[in-house]
């Protein structure tokens, strides 16, 4: 496997401030990356110097093995960017926001209407072909703008916050879009706060905060480094329970009313808590790659 | 520092896609430049000129009308060309954010700034064919010649759309655009030479009349329309060519600090 991205000590400064900070990663040909953390965090930052709408501070960024610097038009034009911002054109009609798009990318005429026709068909938009884009529903208008990603038929499909805003239904159909796409062998980029979403789309993810990498790897395997394969919530723990967790040294974030114990499961801690402690109001689940990121990440809100 | 690789042809696909959007109401569009310039000639025509004697202009006498006829296209030129890249670049560039799905395209920012600016002509142009088509009728425009004026409206329409980008590059919002009109739209739609020769201004007032572009192009409109003008016409249009350019220039930088970041 080649790296279709590689980034080495990227860094964009800001008014002074550095909202990337420092980051080497790689994507390579034909996985899906995920890119995580919370506002502000620098993901979309990051994803704006690969698609070169930013200018890249300091560090080196390549794609398909070309610097970005250098070959930014030629990069842009193997990419599809799904952007986090509703950036269809308003003035268009659904096949015309298509065609004219594939006009950016010097795709002929008639070729673009091929396309179009099949990427409407794909993505359940064929009968909407001549509305205006402002009469399109949030599910249909997101299912647009990844169409249009895709009229250049690229080999990397980059997506910020695909699903953010849809309802379940659409959020559903636009995974199902996604996985069908990777399937193909397209190299997708995303990010997104829906933990659920990384973990099943993403080969491997990234989470990030103030510019930096807190973790890199597969969304199993950081569910088991970072949060434990089972977690036990425990509302109200009196002090024995506390007592004998912070003896044994038990993983755990104390949210005062809630304690969130983090064990590999099996174990005899995880044994012991639930038979000596656990009467009742406390949760047996699996750990998730949520318990990760606001393990990692803090719970404080941000903004 | 202007890139001369982020120029290419390509920009030619987004003035396309404002003719697209534009075809779908052109209709509309079509009715200003066609009863403007009817609304001057009977206001001016029959209830000014009458009070007003002839106007001595370019070694000529001249009827009001026939002086101010040629004007009127100079100054539907510039509401064309500035309106188009202030309010219309700044919804499209602002609210429907068409300024970033395009910069996700091989297309790069100089390459949509310059298009929005030679669309912009573009619509000039059009609304001067039809206004000297309508002014062509009524006999306030001689022809051949006067065919030379879509050429006058494409470099007009230019060097006004290239500071109405610069605005656009500049302004916080959309409601500020009050402000480049009222201090240098109107009036350079005053004073330009348009409803009287620029010599009836006093004499200090003069040379600042003479640095608005809008005064160059009605210079240009007279000696097409009229077969003379106070300024040689290669003059005006350099000074144009320049004002484009220097303007286009400083459009693209302010346009490339507020948009890429």
């Amino acid at each position: 496997m080649s790296a279709l991205i590689e980034a080495r000590n990227l860094v964009k400064v800001y008014n002074g401030v550095a909202a990337v900070d420092d980051i080497s990663f790689y994507v390579s040909t034909g996985e899906c990356f995920g890119l995580l953390g919370p506002n502000g965090a620098g993901k979309t930052t990051t994803i704006r110097m690969l698609y070169g709408f930013s200018p890249i501070s300091r560090g080196r960024l390549t794609l398909f093995g070309q610097d970005i610097r250098k070959h930014w038009r030629a990069i842009k034009g193997r990419i599809g960017v799904c952007q986090q911002d509703n950036t269809l054109d308003p003035d268009l009609t659904v096949e015309q926001n298509l065609l004219i798009y594939a006009g950016y990318f010097s795709i002929p005429a008639a070729e673009a209407r091929a396309r179009s026709a099949e990427l409407l068909a794909f993505f359940a938009l064929t009968h909407r072909k001549d509305a205006k884009v402002m009469e399109l529903s949030g599910g249909m208008a997101r299912r647009l703008i990844l169409a249009r990603a895709l009229v250049n038929r690229p080999e990397l499909l980059i997506l910020d916050e695909p699903t953010t805003g849809l309802d379940p239904q659409s959020r559903h159909q636009v995974w199902d879009k996604i996985a069908a796409l990777k399937k193909k062998g397209l190299t997708v980029l995303l990010t997104t706060h829906y933990m659920e979403e990384a973990a099943s789309l993403c080969d491997r993810l990234m989470i990030i905060d103030h510019g930096k990498i807190l973790v890199e790897g597969g969304p199993e395997d950081l569910i088991n480094r970072y949060a434990g394969r089972q977690v036990i919530e425990i509302e109200g723990a009196d002090a024995s329970l506390r007592t004998y967790l912070s003896d044994h040294g038990a993983q755990l974030d104390d949210l005062g009313e809630k304690l969130i114990v983090y064990t590999s499961g099996g174990s005899d801690l995880h044994r012991t808590i639930q038979e000596e402690f656990c009467t009742e109001r406390c949760t047996f689940r699996n750990g998730t790659l949520e318990d990760v990121f606001l393990r990692l990440t803090g719970r404080e809100l941000r903004e | 520092m202007i890139d001369p690789g982020a120029f290419s042809l390509r920009f030619f696909k987004v003035w396309k896609r404002n003719l697209v959007t534009y075809r779908r109401i052109w209709k509309v569009n079509f009715i200003t430049p066609l009863l403007e310039p009817l609304l001057y000639i009977l206001a001016f025509g029959l209830g000014f000129s009458g009070m007003i004697g002839d106007v001595a202009y370019a070694g000529m006498s001249l009827g009001y009308t026939q002086f101010m006829a040629p004007a009127l296209i100079a100054t539907a030129v510039m509401w064309n060309a500035f309106f188009e890249t202030t309010y219309a670049s700044f919804v499209r560039m602002y609210y429907q954010k068409t300024f970033d799905g395009m910069l996700a395209t091989p297309l790069s920012l100089e390459e949509i700034i310059l298009a929005e600016i030679v669309w912009s002509a573009t619509k000039a142009v059009a609304a001067a064919a039809i206004m000297t088509t309508v002014l062509g009728l009524l006999g306030f425009v001689a022809f051949p010649a006067g065919l030379m004026l879509l050429p006058v409206a494409l470099l007009g329409g230019l060097a006004l759309g290239a500071i109405g980008m610069f605005f656009t590059g500049i302004t916080p919002t959309i409601d500020m655009f009050n402000l480049p009109i009222f201090l240098f739209i109107t009036p350079m739609f005053l004073f330009s030479g348009t409803f009287f020769p620029v010599s009836n201004l006093p004499a200090w007032a003069q040379p600042a009349a003479l640095a608005f572009p809008l005064y160059h192009l009605v210079e240009l409109t007279r000696f097409f329309a009229l077969g003379a003008s106070d300024t040689h016409p290669l003059i005006s249009c350099g000074y144009l060519l320049l004002f484009f350019l220097v303007f286009g220039g400083v459009a693209l930088r302010a346009m490339r600090r507020r948009l890429i970041t």
